[in-house]
């Protein structure tokens, strides 16, 4: 075997570069395939991720649409193999159930919104984290709490126990995203008032969170979406009701309690009734989850 | 009967023929050669017909006000636009005999060739001092732990932060200053023996004390390895430079190269009214 | 709360003077905390409180115990435990190597426009109610699992044991891929976040070295995302392990322990929502106490996801959005 001139003592750098640029070359082409084929698994992991997710959303709109009609908007649940019939009495719960946990919980979790974002103590630090634990609470031990404080105090189920649990879910959702935006507000505009000799409750009202308002709207819509769509803390809560009951506090239907109840039932036509309101359910929190982009987006260019 | 075993030869012990892998000419000799190079970002053109070389055992500044396009051009020269879609680079880059824009030229093969240093100190934080030293041979498919640690302490010598840091070679790279974090990431690029090393304002971010010991270090890195050095300040292009080449926004914001020459001369008797201008305009 | 402070005297002349005074506003905030935290308070103690009885009557070693048989007063949630932690690991088997995948893909391989468009889908889909994957689970997914997927992890994998017995559908195996499923967009969401987060510096620091695109995002990226990562995979693990609806709906709700992934099983929310109706007395107690053993591991894990996810800022505001 022919030695190769370097064998000569060399520049030890340029001896290193030349062993070095020598592995580098060698093992190109392995660390390049190897490369391609780690990036491929990353496509094929998409793909396979894209699949279900689009399965879900396809299957629900192909299988839920044929449910729609004017019966099925207007007309109460009807069982099993009597034809016709609608999911009104759900509507009208989910409605009520969004509209009471809306109401009581955006003021609630607006203010905590305001504490947790004006305030760095410990205090204020054990407020956050606790809601932040609570926002990943297993939601069926929340419906157990509703059933144990409305429930089982009345005396019986009721959307008014429905609309607690869901709130209770919503709060600390509310919170968290209240104070993310209300800490994204520019320092200088409050400084401004503040040097103006304006109290903090003016300075908040007027200028913080009117400034925070798109993060806030979003927030709260989300946090909505995500309350309309609960099923388990309803189930132990509002009981169902086939009839339609504009009292809350009365028992009544919600769409996830009867999309949960009828999908297990051995008959298509309550199958069917099924897969139609879980259309209606999607559409809503899909429409809510997009609205809060474009009302953030629209309320940022209002400013402007 | 015993054979007398010759010492292994570097083709033995990497396993593979190196007599083809280019090496950096002798000291003195064009390594880096421009011609005629164009960057354009979605068909606006950045920099302009630039053409210059870059010697061997020297050091080139690229000097200019900010938008004449200095980082851009320095980037055109290791590829680093590659990752930019709406990025194109006419002209030759030549490194070596190696056409830096051939298509048979691996991207990633030629960074290991080219090594650079950016403006803000950029170590690995995940990885200890010892790990960023290492981690572009180990991209580049060096395993061997003799060789690793040899590179290694011979780049932190270079870099002139081995004696602090030979103690705590496992100590997380977030724990430097950043001078010293910036002479890790020159340490970084010089462990894999590169032919030419590009810097993008290695000192902007530092304070006066550490950017005189990275002026000093890459003054004494230049019989290592060939160093282009972009600077927007023109005292640093005179204490380190031995050639400058002045780039100016020229006509739709392009930036263009001015004059080119030994830093002295262009300081002192520039040939181009405009660098006058410059030169002068700096100085008060 | 808010009448209060938006009632003031007409006639003001220096507005921005009036309103409430700076410490009765602030007590007003602080009592609204109270409020928060007492409801926090009132729900651990209620819960505490209601699940005594089980306690009290069948002593600590229920939890442990593998019988749940009201008929004989047996309660023990052993086999919904161990069924609660089963679908989740079983989930995140799937979701962990996928969905990480999927959130470099999102984050780095995408082409730039599609990514926007992507990242917005794939945080609506994490608001669709998990009741619907339930639904499509046991309409759509269980007569496919039951007709190719088990048949052929039977005769792939027959000899781990792992896939004895007949093929049903519904099981331990089809409530896991449910709960990845549904687990996976909030995984993708968050993960995409915080590797997007990683400095380019960073990225072009190892470009610069010589590093091979998979070179960059496995060395550089991925460690430098580490700890939001493992916040979101946390963050995953207690939606998986919380879940009720979506998973009582195709897991076939047996109180014996699975000895097959192709199984029925029961987890503790499950077992919660399929008994609560009808349970009374010492029952009751005892679904409480599963209660309140699904709200002690819940914390635990979301604590741990918090602590995590919170060293990564902007990743913090992203769970908010779509945990």
């Amino acid at each position: 075997m022919a030695t190769l001139a370097f064998d000569a003592p060399a520049d030890p750098i340029l001896e290193r570069r030349r062993r070095i640029q020598g592995v580098a070359t060698a093992t190109l082409k392995r660390r390049k395939a190897y490369s391609k084929v780690a990036i491929g698994i990353c496509w094929v992991f998409l793909g396979i991720a894209i699949v279900p997710l689009v399965g879900v959303v396809a299957y629900v709109v192909v299988k839920g649409l044929p449910a729609w009609n004017v019966d099925f908007f207007t007309q109460v649940t009807e069982p099993e193999g009597i034809p016709g019939g609608g999911v009104w009495n759900a509507i009208v719960g989910t409605a009520e159930i969004g509209a009471l946990a809306t109401a009581v919980t955006v003021p609630i979790g607006l203010l905590c919104g305001l504490f947790l974002a004006e305030s760095d103590g410990r205090i204020s630090g054990a407020v956050r984290f606790t809601a932040d634990v609570m926002t990943g609470v297993p939601s069926i031990t929340i419906g157990i709490f509703g059933y144990i404080a409305i429930v089982k105090n009345t005396g019986h189920y009721s959307g008014l126990a429905g609309a607690f649990a869901i709130g209770v879910i919503m709060l600390p959702v509310i919170m968290r995203a209240g104070e993310t935006a209300i800490r994204g507000v520019p320092h200088h505009l409050s400084e401004a008032a503040l040097a103006l000799g304006a109290r903090r409750a003016t300075i908040a009202r007027r200028v913080v969170v009117p400034a925070a308002l798109p993060g806030i709207v979003t927030g709260v819509l989300l946090a909505v979406a995500r309350g309309l769509g609960e099923t388990a803390p309803l189930l132990l809560t509002i009981f169902g009701n086939e009839y339609l009951q504009w009292n809350p506090n009365k028992p009544i239907e919600a769409l996830p309690v009867l999309i949960y109840n009828n999908s297990s039932q051995p008959y298509a036509d309550l199958v069917q009734v099924a897969w139609g309101a879980a259309l209606l359910l999607l559409v809503v929190v899909l429409v809510l989850s997009i609205g809060s982009r474009i009302a953030a987006a629209f309320l940022q260019r209002e400013r402007r | 009967m015993i054979d007398p075993v010759p010492p292994p030869s570097v083709a033995e012990r990497v396993g593979f023929d190196t007599s083809e892998v280019l090496l950096g000419p002798p000291v003195g000799e064009p390594v880096m050669r421009l011609q005629d190079v164009t960057v354009e970002f979605a068909g606006r053109k950045a920099v302009r017909g630039v053409s210059f070389d870059a010697h061997g055992g020297e050091i080139t500044s690229l000097i200019g006000p900010s938008g004449s396009g200095k980082t851009t051009l320095l980037r055109a020269l290791n590829r680093m636009h590659d990752t930019v879609r709406t990025a194109s680079v006419t002209g030759t880059v030549m490194l070596g005999d190696t056409d830096v824009y051939a298509g048979s030229t691996d991207p990633t093969l030629l960074r290991s060739r080219v090594g650079m240093v950016f403006q803000r100190p950029n170590p690995f934080p995940t990885m200890s001092i010892y790990e960023n030293a290492v981690a572009g041979l180990k991209f580049n498919g060096v395993r061997k732990k003799a060789l690793l640690e040899e590179a290694a302490e011979s780049a932190l010598i270079a870099a002139a932060l081995w004696d602090s840091v030979r103690d705590r070679l496992k100590a997380h790279a977030s724990t430097l200053s950043g001078g010293e974090q910036q002479r890790l990431c020159i340490a970084r690029a010089l462990a894999v023996e590169p032919e030419v090393l590009l810097m993008d304002e290695p000192t902007s971010a530092l304070d006066p004390i550490a950017t005189k010991r990275i002026e000093e270090l890459i003054g004494e890195l230049k019989h290592r390895v060939t160093i282009i050095v972009v600077t927007h300040n023109m005292q640093q292009a005179m204490r380190v430079s031995d050639r400058c080449a002045f780039l100016l926004m020229g006509e739709d914001r392009a930036g263009e190269l001015i004059e080119f020459g030994p830093t002295a001369k262009l300081f002192s008797e520039p040939g181009d009214p405009r660098t006058l201008d410059y030169v002068n305009g700096r100085f008060g | 709360m808010t009448t209060r402070e938006t009632t003031q005297p007409r006639g003001a002349r220096r507005g921005s003077r009036l309103g409430l005074p700076n410490g009765v506003y602030r007590g007003l905030l602080a009592a609204v905390a109270a409020i928060f935290v007492g409801l926090v308070a009132w729900f651990l103690v209620s819960m505490i409180v209601q699940a005594k009885p089980a306690f009290s009557t069948l002593g600590f070693s229920w939890i442990f115990q593998k019988t749940w048989d009201p008929n004989h007063q047996k309660f023990g949630l052993l086999p919904f435990i161990i069924g609660t932690f089963e679908t989740t690991a079983i989930a995140l088997v799937l979701a962990v190597p996928i969905g990480l995948g999927t959130a470099l893909a999102l984050a780095y391989l995408v082409p730039h426009r599609l990514r926007a468009l992507l990242s917005t889908a794939v945080e609506l889909l994490a608001a669709v109610p998990s009741v619907v994957y339930g639904l499509w689970g046991l309409i759509v997914l269980a007569p496919l699992v039951r007709e190719y997927l088990e048949p052929f992890l039977t005769s792939v994998l027959g000899w781990t044991g792992l896939f004895n017995g007949p093929n049903q559908g519904p099981g331990l195996l089809l409530a896991g891929i449910i709960l990845f499923v549904m687990v996976l967009p909030t995984m993708m969401a968050i993960s995409r976040d915080v590797l997007a987060v990683v400095p380019n510096e960073q990225v072009e620091g190892a470009m610069a070295l010589g590093a091979t695109r998979w070179q960059v995002l496995r060395k550089v990226v991925v460690p430098g995302a580490r700890t939001g990562l493992l916040g979101a995979f946390t963050l995953a693990t207690g939606r998986a392990l919380g879940e009720t609806v979506a998973v009582a709906l195709v897991i076939g709700n047996s109180n014996f322990i699975a000895h097959s992934l192709k199984s029925p099983a029961a987890t503790l929310p499950s077992l919660i929502v399929n008994n609560f109706g009808e349970s009374t007395g010492t029952e009751l107690s005892a679904l409480f106490g599963a209660g309140l053993v699904l709200l002690v591991i819940g914390v635990a894990v979301n604590a741990t996801a918090r602590v995590l996810v919170r060293s990564t800022s902007r990743a913090g505001a992203a769970s908010v959005a779509v945990a």
